[in-house]
This record gives C-alpha cells, sequence and structure tokens, in this order.
C-alpha cells in the first residue's frame, strides 16, 4: 500500500515536471522574449521602457543566460509563488488568475459529480436490463451525447435559451453578484448556476462511463457467482448491488484519473461559449496577445491542479479495490 | 427425411465456407451483420466523396464576398414546376430595412431561376489536374454564385453550401493525416514498450500516463497560439497535424503494447523463435498480420477525436486561419450568440462535424467487435 502512494506520488512529481517543461516551451516558442514583447506592449500603450530598465529586466529574469538557467531560474521563481506580471492587465499573474482558478476547479468537480451521479445508475440499468427499450433510448443518446463536441453542446444550449426564452444562459453570477465579495448569498447564486455548465461539460463522460459500467456489470452478472447467490434466495437488490456492482465499479473509480483531464479541458472552450469567468476566457486573451508569462502560467497550474486531481482519485480507488490496498499478490 | 437434404446440404456448405474462409473474409462477414456500422461507412465514403471532389460538389467559390449578400437565410428550392419534376428558386432582391438596418431578401416571383444537376459553371481542375466546368449543381442562364444560396450565407456574403463542401476536404483529411502520424508513433513506441518490456517498457509507459493526465485543449492552444502569424495556409495544416498527434499517439500505443505483450506468449511465435527466424520476421511477418484488425479499429476510433480536436482549436481561432476552411473556421461565426439567433443557419456545419464523428464511431465499432469474435 505504502508503495503504491509513493509511486503514485512520484508519478505525479514527475508530471508536474513535464508539464512545467511543456509550459516553458510555450512562453519560449514564439519569436522575441518576454522583455521584447513587454516592451512592445508597454510602448503600444504610451509609456516607454527605457534601455536600462530593459537591461534590468532581462537581468531580473535570467533572459541573457543559456535556457536550461532560465528554466530553473522560473520554476526557482514560480515556487516562490511568484508567477510574474500579466503585461495586458499590469497586474501580478496571481491576482489575475485566483478566483478564475478556483471556479474552473468548481465547475469541473461539479462536472464530474454530475457524470457519475447519471452514470452509476444508468450504467447498472442498462446491464441488469439489456436490450429493454431503455438500454436502446441510453445507449442512442450516449453515442450522440459522445459525437457533440461540448462547445457545439453550449452553443446549441445558449441559443435554445436565447431563441426560446429569451434568457442567457450563460454566465456563473446574476448580474448583482458579479463584482460583491464571497458571502452565502453569493455561493448560493453559484450553485443556481452551476448545472447548466456541469451538464454541458459532464455529457461525453457520461456516455462513455455508462458504455464502461453496462459492458463490466453485464461481465460479472454473467459470473457463476452471481447465479449462486441467486440460488441460495438472496434478494435481487442484494444478488446486483453487494458484488457485481462493487467489482464492476473498479475500472469505473479508475476512470476517474483521465475524466479529470478531460473535464477541465473541455472546461476551458465551453466556457468561452458559456462566458463563464474561469481561466479559459483568459487563456485565449493572453495568447492572443502573446502575452506567455500569463499563459505559460495558466498552462502550467491548470496541470498541476489536474495532477492533483488524479492523485487525489487513486487514493480514492485504493480505498475502493482491496486488491490495490492490501497489494497485488 | 428427404426434405431436410437442401437444408443439411447449406448447412455443411456453409460450414465449408467457413473452414476455408481467410481472416479478411470471415471479418467481412462479421461487419456486414453490423447494420449500424455499415451505414457508417456508407455515410464516411460520402463524406469522403466530397473531400475528394470539393469543387465539384461546390457551385460558387467560397471565398468570394460580396457584401450585398450578407447574412441571407437558406433559399426554398422549388422542385416541380406546373406538375412537372423541374426545380428552381426565385432570384432574390436585397433591400435595407430602414428601422433595423439588417438587410432583409425579398424573392422576386417573377423571376424563376432553374436549377440543373451536372450544368455548367466555373472552371476549376477536377482532382487539380482535369480541367472542366460542371458541377453537381449549376443555375441555368444565370451564374450560381450570384443566385444559388441552397444554405445561406455567412456575413460576408459568401455561400455556405460550397464553403462547407472544401471544409469538408480539410477537417476530413486532417484527420486522416494526424491519425497516420499518431499511427508510426504509436505502433513504433507501442511496439517497442510490448515486444522489449524491461526499462524501455517502463519508461514508455510512464511518459503515456504523464502525457494522458495533462489537460490537452490548454497546452493545444498554448502551442498552436506559438506558430508564427505569417506561416501560410499549408504550414499551419501540417503545424496543427503535428500539434495533435503529439497526444493521439498515446492510446494507439496502448493498444499495439497489449496485442504485443498477449501475443509473445502465444505458441506460434514461440514455433518460430525455435525455427530461429529474425525478430524483424517474427514481427512483421507472423504477429502483426495477426493484430492489425485491432489497429484498424483503434485508428478507425481515433479519427472522430481528432476531428473534434481540430474544430475545437479552430473554433477558439487558434488553429486553421482564415483564409483556410475548415468545419472549426466556419463555427467561428456561430460564436456570437446574438448572430446566432438572427440567422441560426451559422449553425449548420455543426451539423456535419456530428455526423462525420457519429460515422466514424459506428464504423470503428464494428470493425472491432468484427476483429475479436471473443468479444
Amino acid at each position: 500500500m505504502v508503495a503504491y502512494v509513493i509511486r503514485r506520488l512520484l508519478l505525479a512529481v514527475l508530471t508536474v515536471w513535464a508539464i512545467s517543461v511543456l509550459s516553458f516551451m510555450i512562453i519560449h516558442l514564439p519569436p522575441g522574449d518576454y522583455v521584447t514583447s513587454y516592451i512592445a506592449s508597454m510602448s503600444a500603450s504610451g509609456s516607454a521602457v527605457s534601455e536600462g530598465e530593459a537591461m534590468a529586466l532581462r537581468e531580473q529574469l535570467g533572459l541573457d543566460k543559456p535556457i536550461t538557467v532560465q528554466y530553473a531560474k522560473w520554476m526557482g521563481l514560480m515556487l516562490r509563488g511568484n508567477f510574474g506580471m500579466a503585461m495586458e492587465w499590469g497586474r501580478p499573474v496571481a491576482d489575475v488568475i485566483g478566483d478564475r482558478l478556483t471556479l474552473t476547479m468548481v465547475i469541473s468537480v461539479a462536472a464530474i459529480i454530475f457524470t457519475w451521479a447519471l452514470a452509476l445508475p444508468i450504467g447498472i440499468y442498462s446491464a441488469v436490463y439489456p436490450y429493454s427499450v431503455l438500454d436502446y433510448v441510453f445507449t442512442f443518446v450516449g453515442f450522440i451525447g459522445l459525437a457533440i463536441p461540448g462547445f457545439l453542446l453550449a452553443l446549441v444550449v445558449m441559443y435554445v435559451g436565447f431563441a426560446y426564452f429569451g434568457a442567457n444562459v450563460g454566465g456563473l453570477f446574476s448580474p448583482d453578484f458579479v463584482e460583491a465579495p464571497w458571502s452565502m448569498a453569493k455561493m448560493w447564486d453559484l450553485v443556481k448556476h452551476l448545472p447548466i455548465p456541469a451538464v454541458v461539460l459532464g455529457v461525453a463522460g457520461t456516455a462513455q462511463l455508462i458504455r464502461i459500467m453496462r459492458s463490466n456489470l453485464l461481465d460479472e452478472l454473467r459470473k457463476p457467482y452471481v447465479m449462486t447467490a441467486r440460488a441460495r434466495g438472496l434478494s435481487e437488490y442484494r444478488v446486483i448491488m453487494k458484488y457485481p456492482v462493487r467489482v464492476a465499479l473498479n475500472p469505473f473509480v479508475s476512470t476517474i484519473g483521465y475524466l479529470l483531464p478531460y473535464v477541465v479541458s473541455g472546461s476551458i472552450i465551453v466556457s468561452l461559449v458559456l462566458s463563464l469567468p474561469t481561466v479559459g476566457p483568459l487563456l485565449l486573451k493572453a495568447l492572443i496577445a502573446q502575452d506567455m508569462f500569463l499563459a505559460g502560467t495558466i498552462v502550467l497550474l491548470l496541470g498541476v491542479m489536474t495532477v492533483i486531481g488524479t492523485f487525489i482519485s487513486d487514493l480514492l480507488l485504493m480505498w475502493v479495490d482491496p486488491r490495490i490496498r492490501l497489494g497485488r499478490q | 427425411m428427404a426434405k431436410h437434404a437442401p437444408a443439411l446440404a447449406t448447412g455443411v456448405l456453409a460450414e465449408d465456407r467457413i473452414a476455408v474462409a481467410t481472416q479478411w473474409q470471415l471479418m467481412w462477414w462479421r461487419f456486414r451483420k453490423h447494420k449500424l456500422a455499415v451505414g457508417g461507412t456508407v455515410v464516411l465514403v460520402a463524406f469522403y466523396l466530397v473531400a475528394l471532389f470539393a469543387d465539384f460538389f461546390a457551385y460558387a467559390d467560397p471565398q468570394e464576398s460580396e457584401a450585398q449578400r450578407s447574412l441571407m437565410a437558406p433559399q426554398r428550392i422549388h422542385w416541380f414546376d406546373d406538375g412537372s419534376f423541374r426545380p428552381y428558386v426565385y432570384a432574390l432582391t436585397g433591400t435595407r430595412d430602414p428601422v433595423t438596418f439588417k438587410r432583409v431578401y425579398v424573392p422576386d416571383t417573377s423571376r424563376k431561376i432553374p436549377i440543373t444537376f451536372f450544368g455548367r459553371g466555373e472552371p476549376y481542375d477536377l482532382l487539380g489536374f482535369i480541367p472542366t466546368d460542371r458541377h453537381l449543381i449549376a443555375a441555368e442562364g444565370a451564374k450560381a454564385g450570384e443566385s444559388l444560396f441552397l444554405l445561406g450565407t455567412d456575413m460576408q456574403g459568401r455561400d455556405l453550401w460550397s464553403r462547407l463542401m472544401y471544409a469538408t476536404r480539410t477537417s476530413m483529411t486532417i484527420g486522416l493525416v494526424s491519425v497516420a502520424l499518431s499511427l508510426v508513433l504509436g505502433v513504433v513506441l507501442g511496439g517497442i514498450s510490448g515486444y522489449f518490456g524491461g526499462l524501455m517498457d517502463t519508461a514508455i509507459q510512464r511518459i503515456i500516463e504523464i502525457l494522458r493526465s495533462i489537460p490537452t485543449i490548454p497546452l493545444w492552444m498554448g502551442l498552436a497560439a506559438a506558430l508564427p502569424a505569417d506561416w501560410s495556409v499549408v504550414q499551419v495544416y501540417f503545424a496543427i497535424t503535428i500539434i495533435i498527434s503529439l497526444i493521439g499517439w498515446t492510446e494507439l500505443a496502448r493498444v499495439v503494447r497489449g496485442r504485443f505483450i498477449s501475443l509473445k506468449e502465444e505458441d506460434f511465435v514461440m514455433a518460430a523463435e525455435l525455427l530461429g527466424c529474425s525478430k524483424a520476421r517474427i514481427i512483421f511477418r507472423h504477429m502483426v498480420p495477426s493484430f492489425i484488425s485491432h489497429i484498424i479499429a483503434a485508428t478507425t476510433l481515433a479519427i472522430p477525436a481528432i476531428i473534434i480536436s481540430e474544430t475545437s482549436l479552430s473554433f477558439l481561432g487558434l488553429g486553421l486561419r482564415p483564409p483556410a476552411i475548415s468545419w472549426g473556421v466556419l463555427l467561428q461565426d456561430a460564436q456570437n450568440i446574438q448572430a446566432l439567433v438572427i440567422s441560426p443557419w451559422l449553425l449548420y456545419p455543426a451539423v456535419a462535424v456530428i455526423v462525420a464523428v457519429l460515422a466514424f464511431n459506428f464504423m470503428g465499432d464494428g470493425i472491432r467487435d468484427a476483429a475479436d469474435p471473443y468479444l
């Protein structure tokens, strides 16, 4: 068990490192460096940057050093929580991202909860009553759900909201609460706005999980121990829920590991359509303005949060699956 | 007794047929039974025909903009004229609403424009080298680009039908090119991982796990945004395919590795080894043919994800950029929700995306079921 946790932890650290290298690449790929684009953006807004200032900035960021040294320096800054300046905003990156990163995670987690809450009962139903009318309906809806990219679904939802109900279904807060400080009322407002983004984000994952759950449980139900349980007169509920569902649940739980990156990924683009105050719109703006420091930091932080989430799901899997908990024999 | 004889005979015959059929024949017979998969295949063939002959299916220049024709609604086709089959459309006259300043188009019922099939229109080179001017649809006695608007027009007055045809070419081929690249990476790395095992296997598996735990869209957005703005359409096209296949190969590598590991233990591989076959011969002559069908299935199932990725990136304005035309580029016009409410036909390209993705999924499922009789 300890070995498992340590292995997962090592993998998580390795992943974070890989993400940091990729984020650093993103920052460095465009021609020129941070300072040239900083100068360009400052002069565009009317304030000049002197040669001396530019030199000092280069020195501070170590842009005159080889790329590996630069990376080490950047990582050092990152680890100390200094994410640099967001040029367009003229404020520290940490300030600009703060709340938005939290909201991104809130939406992603809400989408995953929705996915599970729906996929589990439907998957069990479809496996217990295979080839029934409802099973076919779920399969069909699932196929459609898989085929529609999240942002298209978001567009359709927005369109229907506008055209038929005359309401803007986007956003995460009512207009009164957008600028308000956090309070219970604002939290409640957030909860009320969560279902639409959660459903839009969760549909594809739900369709996939239903299929996984259905086929796992179908395999399990065919096994002789189920017949034995039935022959010994266990109630149908116990026959199904007590053993086969528990066994079928394992692969189901392990999928959360890649469900989270998938949902976070989707939330970026869905947020743009539904104008949600997550890091998605911010990232796009930063990329278009070539504000690579902001963009790189967002990619890095998103990646790190995903890795943490995946690690937590690994621990969850360990809790559910005794084979992992007790060490594979 | 005698009555049963013919049935028995055909039964034996069918069994004989199965006994001597090749692996591919068996797969084809199983695939044929999967109605959804066959339907999906037919749809895909149609899509790729459109991709191949986009300039034949289009009737107008997809780049020609005309402010006078901006945001026209899809035109109604009248199929019958005086009770006989003679499709025509009414000519449209555009005016500006004096109150809302919106352009409105009124059909001029006195001017009928007959539609012909396989008629003459803009000259082009079929398949790039056969000069012709035949199009699937053409307007008689008028320029098609100025009088036919089957799916309406976009903001710049470009014909949506024609643009959709060219977009199909771009989006459907980007899926193929990307998947080919992912396939090479996936088969080579997955093969090494599965066949040799050991340290290499561990390293490659960790790389795959790492890549899969990174949220892809932000990463792609970052990489795509870093492409120089002065690159040509073709350069961007290939850069995007490479960026997408950077992640896409992981799933294929997993399938290949799994197959290699399970086949390594098979008797026929050991037999080949004992006979002194070279490693290359064992892999390519004995192992690869027995799992190539699985690779085909996995590849088919990988394409829809790639198509969705390209569409998403282009939709954000970070993938292909105009003047390139792809489904994602077309959907960019639908980004503004107010514009979409006024002109909902801008969302039509979405239908193409969904149908193509569904068709690939159905076909892939069918191939997978046909390839593995034990599933």
